[in-house]
């Protein structure tokens, strides 16, 4: 049994079909990256996951357990839900009147994940690992991108999510900002997380991932190993794709 | 010289009467106008059309108006129109007709600084509270309130601030503030008359009042300044 499976994902802002029966799998521990050029759906697909978007019929199965059929749930168990999921924004959304502890540490208090102090030895050890140890009393206007974005990761791990979701972490950052975020995803990787990441990291993609996705249009136009995606890619648009990344490189 | 000097006294008595009267309309203003205002801001934003256009197009109104006039509107209408001044004629009806309409034309500006705070706090941090499994009253409580305060804060001074010079145009219905019992002894009032430097008193019970104000309001800012939104 894969710990996630979608299964036909349809979603339509208005007249806009921005997701299109879309349906894969994913095992523990495994990576996924999605890929492809912008307006295709891919943010669209991880806010349907985190269920700050509904889609209009598909389901969301998790380690067998039907999250999402396509009707809405009642409130407790869209929370429970949520939990499930872990998601890291493009621009952080660390909470600015919090330190980078209380940031992490918010969630878990007021969800009541255990006593003050197992949550706050959890945010310390988690913090160490996205090596932010001396900036644990700092607020998120004291911090660079690269390291806002660290902690908004460690704060995503501090629910412990089946699957953590990242929207192009790295968008948003200066170029030789990158790669330190890079580096805590890569290593995450072999803390045996399961991760679905939306990059332009073709690099990154390429080394990280298990599996790849490239969307185009609210379809997976192609999904494959790194290997099939990258080398041998059989759909037209998958090359357009590359040919275009590689002009802009 | 001398008769400046006897006359002190009756004039800071007069004066301090009247900014009492000041102080009273003052504090009343914001007490109705703090809550009306949040409850004005909701209704601006509600999804519900013809309740957030009813809304938006009195606040307009009363935005887009001269005080005084809504004054002498609030103060006379009832009287004249229909025959019935409910306000009565002695100074109690005056100051609450005051009360009445500043307490309307504060909460319209106070519910678009209201607004302003609520709409300016990005959606991106609704959604971290979410993807947090967090509930809709701990994301209200726990995640943006304090940063709607912080957005709010600066605003706000500037319109209290401006409150507490505003509350002098209730002298136009004939409430006993501070201008107009400084005013009076041009005219003649206590034995009085044909003196302006009380009128230029009365000036620096504004300013001392409003520096007060502005050093509150500073530390406040100061306290909300360790963290940017
Ligand atoms: N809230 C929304 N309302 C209307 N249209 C939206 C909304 N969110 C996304 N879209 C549209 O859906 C399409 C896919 O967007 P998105 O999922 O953000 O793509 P990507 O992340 O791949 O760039 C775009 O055409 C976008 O304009
Ligand atoms: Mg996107």
């Amino acid at each position: 049994m894969s710990l996630l499976e979608v299964r036909n994902i349809s979603k339509s802002f208005g007249k806009v079909d921005v997701l299109k029966d879309v349906s894969f799998t994913l095992e523990k521990g495994e990576v996924l990256s999605v890929i492809g050029s912008s307006g295709g759906g891919k943010t669209t697909l991880l806010r349907c996951l985190n269920f700050l978007e509904f889609a209009e019929k598909g389901q969301i199965i998790v380690n067998g357990e039907v999250l999402y059929d396509g009707v809405a749930v009642n409130d407790k168990k869209l929370r429970e839900n949520r939990l499930h999921f872990g998601l890291v924004f493009q621009n952080f959304n660390l909470f600015p009147q919090y330190n980078v502890l209380k940031n992490i540490t918010l969630a878990p208090k007021l969800l009541k994940k255990g006593t003050d102090e197992e949550i706050e030895a959890d945010a310390r050890r988690l913090i160490e690992r996205v090596g932010l140890s001396d900036k644990i009393e700092n607020y998120p206007c004291e911090l660079s991108g690269g390291q806002q974005q660290r902690v908004a990761i460690a704060r995503a791990l501090a629910l412990n999510p089946d699957i953590l979701c990242f929207d192009e972490p790295t968008s948003a950052l200066d170029p030789e900002l990158t790669g330190e975020v890079l580096k805590v995803i890569k290593g995450l990787k072999n803390g045996d997380s399961t991760m679905i990441v939306v990059t332009h990291e073709m690099g990154f993609a390429k080394e990280v991932s298990d599996k790849i996705i490239f969307m185009a249009d609210g379809i997976i136009e192609e999904m494959g190993t790194p290997d099939e995606i990258f080398n041998h890619p059989k759909s037209e648009k998958t090359k357009a794709f590359f040919s275009k990344s590689l002009e802009n490189l | 010289m001398s008769d400046f000097l006897e006359q002190l006294p009756i004039v800071f008595d007069a004066l301090n009467e009247g900014f009492l009267q000041t102080l009273k309309l003052f504090v009343i203003t914001l007490l109705g106008a703090l809550p009306l205002g949040l409850i004005l801001s909701f209704g601006s934003m509600s999804k519900f059309k013809p309740l957030s256009g009813l809304i938006k197009t009195v606040v307009w109104i009363v935005r887009g108006s001269p005080l005084m006039i809504q004054l002498l509107i609030i103060y006379y209408f009832p009287g004249i129109v229909f025959d019935n001044n409910i306000w009565g004629s002695g100074l109690d009806g005056r100051f609450v007709a005051s009360a009445v309409a500043f307490i309307i034309n504060y909460a319209c500006y106070f519910s678009e600084i209201y607004r302003g705070g609520i709409q300016g706090v990005p959606v991106g941090q609704q959604e971290a509270g979410k993807v947090l499994g967090l509930s809709k009253t701990q994301i209200f409580f726990k995640v943006t309130l304090l940063q709607m305060v912080k957005r709010i804060v600066p605003p706000m001074s500037n319109e209290i601030i401006t409150l507490v010079k505003d509350t002098s145009l209730a002298r136009i219905i004939a409430m006993q503030e501070l201008i107009w019992a400084g005013e009076a002894f041009l005219t003649g009032s206590r034995g009085i008359s044909g003196q302006i430097w009380p009128l230029f008193f009365t000036a620096i019970y504004y300013l001392v009042f409003n520096g007060v104000l502005t050093i509150l309001f500073g530390k406040i800012e100061k306290k909300l300044s360790y963290f940017k939104v």
